[in-house]
């Protein structure tokens, strides 16, 4: 049996931070586990819709237009690939923001590079998101 | 001050190529690129959508590029890092429960992770290959 580590009451333990700022618990960055929080949760939620989506795409190979359509327009096929995009493209524009700020130097070029990070995941995110809608609804 | 002579002539921490290649190391490595790798490639996913909302003309020329040997090259390449990132990805979440960090699980689930997508992918193409033809 381990034994709680207890933190040693000694001159170099001595808390700095104020009782406010350790309730608030969301550090320098002013966000907590904030984004920690959300690739998690973006990355159950990708894992799940994955899945099955991979599974239908097998299912494709050989396929031809009118096969795809026909199974893309099926309403649950619909939702599933709209939820895939939205999870997929928020889970990657987390992952890759951490990539910029690890390897990007320079204020400047490391908010560019954040931004365009964002516009390339909504552009692709709604990109997709239209093509699935006028499959579905184009009769 | 965050560019001052001091900052600027002071020596950097050794990075990645002065250690060992250790199995953990390797693999989160390989998670960072197949992530990155799997970021662009979902541009692969949305051509295909707008091709397939486009007509069955575009589709065609964008499904025959896709089933060419370069476009099936690709395809591979992009099942093998969805399968890893995504087999690494449960690594993490089991990690992040707070199990898992002696160094015996460690490399198991190091190992798991490589042998499993490299498995997986192979058993992928098969099922879509044989149920081809």
């Amino acid at each position: 049996m381990s034994t709680p580590l207890k933190p040693t009451p000694s001159p170099t333990h001595t808390e700095i931070r104020t009782p406010l700022g350790r309730v608030r618990g969301l550090g320098s960055a002013k966000e907590g586990a904030d984004h920690f929080w959300k690739q998690r949760v973006t990355a159950v939620s990708t894992l799940l819709l994955v899945v099955p989506a991979l599974i239908i795409a097998i299912g494709f190979v050989g396929a031809d237009y009118a096969t795809v359509k026909k199974t893309l327009q099926k309403p649950a096929v619909s939702i599933l690939l709209l939820m895939l995009v939205l999870s997929g493209v928020f889970h990657m524009r987390l992952g890759m923001q951490v990539i910029i700020e690890d390897y990007v130097k320079g204020e400047g070029r490391k908010v560019f590079w954040l931004m365009a990070n964002t516009f390339f995941a909504i552009a692709v995110g709604l990109t997709s998101i239209f093509a699935v809608l006028k499959i579905s609804f184009g009769g | 001050m965050a560019h001052s002579k001091t900052t600027d002539t002071r020596p950097l921490s050794p990075h990645l190529q002065v250690y060992r290649p250790l199995i953990n190391m390797v693999m989160s490595i390989l998670h960072r690129i197949t992530g990155a790798a799997l970021y662009f490639g979902t541009l692969l996913l949305a051509w295909w959508l707008v091709a397939l909302a486009q007509g069955p003309e575009y589709f065609n020329f964008v499904n025959n590029i896709y089933g060419s040997w370069f476009g099936k090259l690709v395809l591979f390449g992009y099942t093998w890092a969805l399968m890893h990132h995504l087999i690494g990805g449960i690594r993490h979440l089991i990690w992040d429960t707070g199990r898992g960090f002696d160094l015996k699980t460690v490399n198991l689930l190091s190992w798991m992770t490589i042998v499993g997508s490299l498995v997986s992918t192979v058993l992928i193409w098969l099922v879509a290959v044989l149920g081809l033809r």
